[in-house]
């Protein structure tokens, strides 16, 4: 089987008022390429499930966005992600604010096919107060209460790996794969972007294959797009670009955020917004932060 | 012990009081958010509780401590096991791991909020991080809170904006719990340390730091304290600890923390 695609192809499986959930976390591993080309797709209506970075500021911005279902939208060196600040301040998108750990319980019901995980994690908090639509309820087994953290079922899954053979096969050379296997499992269809293709034999060595966090029936599209995690990061390949989300933070901030997507996305290729920000060497070259 | 240093700046007095949180913990995670709370377990870490466990910030526990400055790759750091996100959550769950974070509001009943700020829940005027694992933190294990300026805009009057973290409220106590159940345990602030162990849970002031009185902190605080019997000062620095403290941040960061990085006896 072969799953190669455009991004452009892979992006067209996308459709106004669809559950997209995108992998990596704040300003790492984000599929920045396919969040590029889904700003330049008609589909609107999106409700966006993430471990919010420039990922979900950028969709906001650009109109297409609903809801937000998140814990933490940030670019953690810039604390307050601009894109999303704006939304949500102007009352422009619905919101399910969640803690960290709901998410992972949510898209691991999801992915097990359960409607929900009972956890004591939000309770006494505005997180099960304000969200009418989290549910408490009485435990068969003990006399307390319970959060019952509903499946985040996801119509499709935007993911970034390191490498992938044309099968789908998927590997995550970075030291953490946050939770992007749950957003494949939790997803009908998972699009996984990557900075290089390999043959399936790459994945022989155990050590690599332990890198391999889902297996290839859950990774519908490949699409090869070296440097496409950028302005995120691809540890070990690439680090984040500060000067980059900084400049796209003083666009928004100066109400000028079209004018970052006429200089970056609409009407331009991936290898346009590549020259625009320096060139593939240059990505490439961008530090891994260090704390 | 060696001797109380002769001069110290806030910052450093108030890490110094910070790590005490971390003294008698045991073996647990213990995560401080920001430069100053993780200075203040790398402290402890290297001192008073060698058994603490801490990140690299990224992915991975550590045998030894990272400077928290200085700091340019995680090559050749002293990783012992891997711990990425999904794993934190695992140890928070399991409730081995204290926590220090600097929240935007705290209110009287310890709760705590880094979400958003006015407006209301659909449009806050200020949008600020989101709950982030407040909620799970603070019903899975200890945490303490970290507070660079002690204001009346941090001590709210009434309740937080958006209640991120659960505290010693009878009223969103959920079904099956009581407010003993609740670990919110010691506040550092720019004035004082304070925990949550007066009448029924009220904050209390445990020690004043150096110049600063009862009444300084009281009108910068929008509820009602509790003070301890034999209200003291808090301890400064020993030689010793400002010696470590300058090994784990060698480029000295901890003087860009506090504005103007004031001296720790203010009228010294």
């Amino acid at each position: 089987m072969n799953k190669l695609q455009t991004a452009a192809e892979a992006i067209a499986s996308i459709r106004s008022g669809m559950t997209i959930g995108v992998g990596g976390w704040g300003p790492r591993r984000k599929p920045m390429a396919l969040v590029r080309e889904l700003m330049r797709s008609d589909a609107t209506d999106l409700t966006v499930v993430a471990y919010g970075g420039a990922d979900v500021g950028m969709l906001c911005a650009s109109g297409k966005v609903k809801k937000v279902i998140f814990a933490f939208v940030s670019l953690d060196f810039m604390p307050l992600e601009p894109g999303f600040r704006v939304a949500r301040q102007s009352g422009a998108i619905e919101v399910l604010e969640i803690d960290e750990g709901m998410m992972l319980q949510g898209l691991r019901a999801a992915s097990w096919r359960i409607p929900f995980i009972p956890t004591n994690v939000g309770l006494g908090t505005d997180v099960v107060a304000r969200n009418p639509e989290l549910k408490v309820i009485d435990s068969p087994y003990d006399d307390k209460e319970w959060v019952a953290m509903p499946a985040l079922k996801l119509d499709v899954a935007l993911v970034h790996a390191t490498r992938c053979d044309e099968r789908g096969v998927c590997e995550i050379a970075s030291p953490d794969v946050y939770m992007d296997d749950l957003f494949a499992r939790a997803a009908q269809h998972t699009i996984v972007s990557c900075d290089e293709i390999v043959p399936t034999d790459h994945f022989a060595d155990p050590a690599v294959a332990r890198s391999v966090f889902w297996e290839r029936c859950h990774t519908q599209s490949v699409v090869h797009i070296p440097g496409g995690a950028h302005p995120s990061s691809s540890d070990p390949l690439y680090g984040f670009d500060v000067k980059h989300f900084k400049a796209y933070g003083e666009a928004v901030g100066a109400g000028e955020f079209d004018a970052y997507v006429d200089a970056h996305v609409r009407g331009k290729t991936e290898q346009d917004y590549q020259a625009a920000v320096g060139g593939l060497d240059a990505i490439q070259a961008l530090p891994l932060p260090a704390y | 012990m060696s001797e109380v240093a002769s001069s110290y700046s806030l910052a450093e007095l108030m890490v110094v009081a910070a790590s005490r949180v971390f003294d008698n913990e045991g073996e647990v995670l213990a995560t401080g958010i920001g430069l100053l709370p993780r200075l203040a377990a790398s402290l402890a870490m290297s001192t008073t509780n060698p058994d603490l466990m801490m990140t690299d910030s990224q992915s991975f526990l550590l045998s030894k401590p990272n400077p928290v400055s200085g700091v340019k790759s995680h090559a050749g750091q002293a990783n012992e096991t891997w711990l990425g996100f999904r794993a934190v959550f695992d140890n928070v769950w399991s409730g081995k791991r204290h926590a220090m974070v600097g929240p935007s509001q705290i209110d009287r009943f310890g709760q705590a909020n880094i979400s958003a700020l006015g407006g209301t829940y659909q449009q806050p005027k200020v949008q600020l991080l989101g709950v982030r694992g407040f909620p799970g933190n603070s019903i899975s294990h200890g945490n303490s809170f970290f507070v660079p300026k002690h204001s009346t805009r941090v001590f709210v009057e009434g309740e937080c904006d958006v209640v991120g973290s659960i505290g010693y409220n009878p009223n969103r106590l959920p079904k099956g719990y009581c407010l003993d159940d609740i670990d919110v345990r010691t506040v550092i602030t720019d004035l004082c340390v304070m925990d949550f162990s007066g009448p029924n849970h009220q904050m209390r002031i445990v020690s004043l730091h150096p110049d600063v009185t009862e009444q300084e902190v009281r009108d910068n605080t929008g509820f009602e304290l509790a003070v301890v019997d034999n209200l003291g000062v808090t301890p400064g620095p020993t030689v010793e600890q400002l010696a470590i403290i300058a090994e784990l941040d060698p480029l000295n960061a901890r003087a860009k923390q506090l504005k103007d990085n004031p001296p720790g006896e203010r009228r010294g």
